[in-house]
C-alpha cells in the first residue's frame, strides 16, 4: 500500500477531494481552518490500495500554530510515497508559494489544479502544460466537487508514488544560492534527511530550524556581511519570500488568461459583500439572519398572524399543517417548517411508544388501558416509560435540530461563516479575543468537541484558555432539545413566544461571552491579541452535496448516540426512578420522592436553591435533569421525560408547570453555562494544562451557577416590579459597561507606554 | 505619494514598498502574499471600522489596521 498526503492552503478543496477519493464525509466548509487535525482513507480503485492523507491547510511550511505543525512534520518525518499539492486555480499566486517551497522536499509531488471549472465559467482560459513544464513535475487538471478528473490524478499518483524525486530551488541569486548549497552542504554532513528544504528554512530565519539547528546559524551570519541587497539589506526572511513571488509572477504570470468579461467589473462576491458587511448594514442583517433561522426553526406563528389577532378555524388541512397530534382548538398561527415537523415527528415516536405498550400489556386494548398494563410490569415500564419515553422526548427534536443544522451548513458553505468572523473581529478584539477565536466558538453552535479542537488555530495559549472556557456560552446541538422543551414550556405557561426564547438563549449567549471576555481580561495579566489576518473565500451556492453530507453525519451522530450512550444512561435513570426505599425496604416503589433519584435530587436540590428553579416541590427533578445532563445533554430532556410522565393526555411541556418565566430562563441559563457532556470535558482536558483544565472546570460551574441565580433573582424583581427590574438591569449593564470601559483605558495606557518607549 | 496600508481610504490602490514589524506577524504577511512590489487595493472596512478587507494578488485578506499599519505603501495615481 502507498501513502499519498493532501497537502495545500486552507480552504482549497482538499477535504472536498479526500471525501470524493474515499467515499468519507468528513466535515467540509467553506472558510479557513475547518481541518484541525489529519484524516485518513483509502483509495481502492486501481491495482494498488493507496491510503490518502488528509492534512490541515497551510499557507507555508513555516508554521505558526499546531495544526499547521502537523502538516509539516508529516511531510518531513512520516515520510509519504507521494504528495498531492492542491492548488486553487482561481489563486494561482498565493497557492503556488507553498509549492515552491514543497519542491526543496525529496518526495514526488503531483499537483492537483482544482477549481478549473470555475474558471472555464468565468470565460477565463488556464494552460496546465506550462505548470507542468515549469515546475517539472506532473499537474492535472481536476474538479475536486464535481469529481472531474479525480481518476486520472489517482493513476498518475500512484505512477508517481514509485518514484523519487530529488528537491530543487528555484533561487537563481547566484549568492543566495551559493549560501543555500553552503548550508545544505553542512546538513548533509550532520546527516539530515531533506538538507535542501531545512537549508532554505535555516536561511529564511524559521523558527523550527533556528532552534533545531541553532549551530549552523554562523554560516549564514557570516553570509549576512556579503549579501545586502538593495531593498532588503540581510532581511534574509524579507529576501527569500519576495523571490518566491518574484519567480511566481514572472514564470506564471501568462498561465491564467483573464478575458475582458473577468477583469472588468466586480465578482460576484464583492457584489455579495457590498450588502452582508455593509458598514452600516453588516450587523443589523447579521442579527436578523440568526433571527430568520430561529423563527423558521422553532416559532410556532410563522406568519405573525396569531400577533396580528387573527386565529384559524380548525380545519382538515390546519390539522395536516400541525401534526397529527393537534387537540382541535382555533389555532393562533401557521406554525414554521421547524414545528411542524416536530408535530409530525412527536405523532410518530407516540404511535410507536403505543404499539409497544400495546405489545408489552400483551395486547390489551390499544391506547390508556395498554399503556397503565404496561407500566404495571416491570420489563414493560422499562421499555415504555424508561428508555421509550426518554428516546421519544429527545428523537422528537431531530426534525427541529437537523433544520437548526441546515442553516448552520448553508452559512458555512456558501462563505458567510467567514464574513461573520470579520464583522464581529473587532468587537471581540476589544475583550481579549481575536475574530479567529469566534470560528472555533461557531463551530461550537455545532458541537463543543471538535470546537475545542479547533482552538487549536490560535496561537497564543492565554487565549486559547480563554476560548475553550468560553465555549459553553455558545449552544451546542445536543443542547438544542433543552431550549425546544423550555420554549414549548414556555409557551404553554403563556409566557411568550418559542422563537424569541430560543433566540434570545443564542444571542443572549454570544453577548455573555463578550461580558465574561471582558472579565477574563480585567483580572488578567496578558494582553496579548493574536493576529488576524485571514482569507476571505469566495461566496458560492451551498453544494447539496457538501451539506447533505453534514447533515448526514449529524444524522448518524444522533441516532448512534441515542442508541448507545442515551438509551444506557436512560436504562440507568430508569432504574434510580423506579426503585428506592419503601416501608423500610428496597422495592419497586410508588412514590415517586422515594425513588433513589428522588433522594439525589432531593439532595442536590438545597445545592441549586439560589438558582431559583430548585425551589419548587419539582425542584429536585430540574436537579436530577442537569446532573444527568453531564453523561450527555440530551439527557437532560429525556430524564425530564421519565420524571414528569404526565401520561397520555398531557404533552411533556404541559406537564411542566411548576416554573415561572424567571425559573425557565434561569435553569435555561444554567444549562448553558454548566458542564459541558463528559466528552467535551475530556478533550479541554487533553488540550489544557492539568491547573488550566482544573481553573477551566471551577470557571464553567462558577459562572453557571452565578448567572443562573442572577437571571433568576432579577427577573423575578420584573415579576413583582417592572421598574424595579429595569433599574437593576441598568445597574447590571452600567458595571459592564464600566468595566469594558475601563480595559479599553488600560489599554490605551499600555499602548501609550509602549510607543514612547 | 507614500503612506500606510492603514490609512488608505476605500478604492484606492498602491504597491507595497516594505513590511515593517517583526517575528510570526511579519512573517504571516508574507506567506499571504503581502511582499514588498505587489499590488493591493483597499476594499472596505467593516462595520466597526476594524478589520479592513483588501484585495492582494486575486485575492481577498481580512487584516486588522494594527497589521495594515506595519504596511509601507505607494499610492498609485
Amino acid at each position: 500500500m502507498k501513502t499519498a498526503a493532501l497537502l495545500g492552503n486552507p480552504n482549497c478543496g482538499k477535504t472536498t477531494l479526500f471525501n470524493a477519493l474515499t467515499g468519507s464525509t468528513a466535515h467540509v466548509g467553506n472558510w479557513p481552518g475547518v481541518t484541525v487535525d489529519k484524516k485518513t482513507g483509502t483509495y481502492k480503485k486501481l491495482k494498488e490500495e493507496i491510503e490518502i492523507v488528509d492534512l490541515p491547510g497551510i499557507y507555508s511550511l513555516s508554521p505558526y500554530t499546531p495544526e499547521e505543525v502537523i502538516s509539516r512534520n508529516f511531510i518531513l518525518d512520516e515520510n509519504p510515497d507521494v504528495v498531492i499539492n492542491i492548488i486553487d486555480a482561481t489563486n494561482l499566486e498565493r497557492n503556488l508559494y507553498l509549492t515552491t517551497q514543497l519542491l526543496e522536499i525529496n518526495v514526488p509531488v503531483v499537483i492537483a489544479l482544482n477549481m478549473t471549472d470555475i474558471i472555464k465559467k468565468n470565460g477565463d482560459k488556464i494552460d496546465a502544460k506550462i505548470l507542468e513544464q515549469k515546475l517539472g513535475v506532473p499537474v492535472v487538471e481536476i474538479s475536486a466537487l464535481r469529481g472531474d478528473g479525480i481518476d486520472e490524478l489517482m493513476r498518475i499518483t500512484l505512477e508517481e508514488s514509485y518514484r523519487t524525486r530529488e528537491g530543487k530551488t528555484l533561487f537563481e541569486d547566484k549568492q543566495l544560492l551559493h549560501l543555500i548549497t553552503d548550508v545544505k552542504i553542512a546538513f548533509e554532513g550532520k546527516g539530515v534527511n531533506n538538507p535542501l528544504f531545512h537549508s532554505v528554512k535555516l536561511v529564511e530565519n524559521d523558527e523550527i530550524e533556528v532552534k533545531d539547528h541553532s549551530d549552523l546559524l554562523t554560516i549564514v551570519s557570516k553570509y549576512k556581511e556579503i549579501i545586502n541587497d538593495e531593498i532588503f539589506g540581510d532581511d534574509f526572511e524579507a529576501l527569500i519570500a519576495d523571490a518566491r513571488y518574484k519567480y511566481i509572477e514572472k514564470e506564471f504570470g501568462n498561465v491564467v488568461s483573464v478575458s475582458a468579461k473577468s477583469s472588468n467589473g466586480e465578482t460576484k462576491s464583492s457584489r455579495i459583500d457590498k450588502v452582508l458587511t455593509h458598514r452600516i448594514w453588516g450587523l443589523p442583517i447579521f442579527i436578523a439572519i440568526m433571527f430568520l433561522i430561529f423563527h423558521f426553526t422553532f416559532s410556532e406563528d410563522l406568519f405573525f398572524m396569531g400577533k396580528m389577532g387573527l386565529s384559524i378555524e380548525n380545519e382538515g388541512w390546519v390539522n395536516f399543517f400541525t401534526g397529527m397530534g393537534y387537540e382541535g382548538e382555533a389555532l393562533e398561527g401557521i406554525p414554521s417548517i421547524g414545528v411542524f415537523l416536530q408535530s409530525w415527528m412527536g405523532w410518530l415516536t407516540g404511535q410507536f411508544i403505543a404499539g409497544f405498550q400495546w405489545i408489552c400489556s400483551g395486547f390489551q386494548e390499544f391506547g390508556d388501558v395498554a399503556a397503565n398494563a404496561a407500566s404495571s410490569t416491570w420489563y414493560g415500564s422499562l421499555i415504555c416509560d424508561g428508555v421509550l419515553t426518554g428516546l421519544d422526548a429527545v428523537c422528537s427534536f431531530i426534525p427541529q435540530i437537523m433544520l437548526l443544522f441546515l442553516f448552520i451548513a448553508i452559512m458555512e458553505d456558501t462563505g458567510y461563516m467567514a464574513r461573520i468572523a470579520f464583522i464581529l473581529d473587532r468587537a471581540f478584539r476589544k475583550f481579549g479575543l481575536s475574530g479567529k477565536a469566534f470560528i472555533p466558538m461557531l463551530t461550537g453552535f455545532g458541537c463543543s468537541v471538535p470546537a475545542i479542537m479547533a482552538t487549536r488555530t490560535i496561537e497564543n495559549d492565554v487565549e486559547k484558555n480563554r476560548t475553550i472556557r468560553l465555549m459553553t456560552c455558545f449552544s451546542c446541538g445536543a443542547k438544542a432539545p433543552i431550549w425546544a422543551l423550555l420554549a414549548a414550556v414556555a409557551v404553554a405557561c403563556g409566557f411568550g413566544y418559542a422563537d424569541i426564547f430560543v433566540f434570545s438563549i443564542y444571542i443572549g449567549g454570544i453577548a455573555l461571552a463578550v461580558i465574561l471576555a471582558i472579565l477574563m481580561r480585567v483580572f488578567s495579566k496578558d494582553k496579548y491579541v493574536s493576529p488576524f489576518i485571514m482569507e476571505l473565500p469566495q461566496y458560492h451556492l451551498p453544494q447539496p452535496k457538501n451539506v447533505g453530507a453534514h447533515l448526514w453525519e449529524k444524522l448518524k451522530h444522533y441516532v448512534y448516540k441515542a442508541a448507545t450512550i442515551l438509551t444506557a444512561s436512560l436504562i440507568v435513570i430508569w432504574f434510580l426512578n423506579t426503585f428506592g426505599f419503601e416501608n423500610g425496604s428496597f422495592c419497586m416503589v410508588e412514590e415517586i420522592e422515594h425513588s433513589l433519584i428522588g433522594y439525589i435530587g432531593m439532595g442536590l436540590k438545597y445545592l441549586f436553591y439560589p438558582c431559583g428553579w430548585a425551589i419548587n416541590s419539582d425542584g429536585w427533578k430540574f436537579a436530577a435533569a442537569s446532573v444527568t445532563g453531564l453523561v450527555a445533554k440530551e439527557d437532560v430532556v429525556g430524564t425530564m421525560a421519565i420524571l414528569f410522565n404526565g401520561g397520555a393526555e398531557d404533552t411533556l411541556a404541559e406537564s411542566i408547570t411548576s416554573l415561572s418565566a424567571a425559573g425557565i430562563y434561569s435553569f435555561a441559563i444554567f444549562n448553558l453555562l454548566t458542564f459541558p457532556c463528559m466528552a467535551a470535558i475530556a478533550t479541554a482536558k487533553s488540550e489544557q494544562t492539568k491547573k488550566e483544565f482544573l481553573k477551566t472546570l471551577g470557571f464553567w460551574f462558577g459562572v453557571s451557577y452565578g448567572m443562573s441565580s442572577l437571571v433568576y433573582w432579577v427577573g423575578t424583581l420584573y415579576e413583582v416590579s417592572i421598574v424595579g427590574g429595569i433599574l437593576v438591569t441598568l445597574a447590571i449593564i452600567g458595571l459592564v459597561v464600566f468595566a469594558s470601559f475601563l480595559v479599553m483605558k488600560k489599554d490605551k495606557f499600555t499602548f501609550k507606554t509602549k510607543s514612547s518607549s | 505619494m507614500q503612506k500606510k496600508l492603514e490609512d488608505f481610504i476605500i478604492g484606492e490602490t498602491g504597491q507595497i514598498l516594505k513590511v515593517e514589524g517583526e517575528g510570526r506577524i511579519r512573517r504571516r504577511l508574507f506567506d499571504m502574499g503581502v511582499t514588498p512590489g505587489a499590488m493591493v487595493t483597499m476594499k472596505k472596512k467593516a462595520p466597526l471600522g476594524d478589520p479592513i478587507e483588501v484585495t492582494i494578488r486575486g485575492y481577498e485578506l481580512s487584516l486588522r489596521k494594527d497589521e495594515a499599519n506595519l504596511v509601507l505603501m505607494e499610492v498609485e495615481k
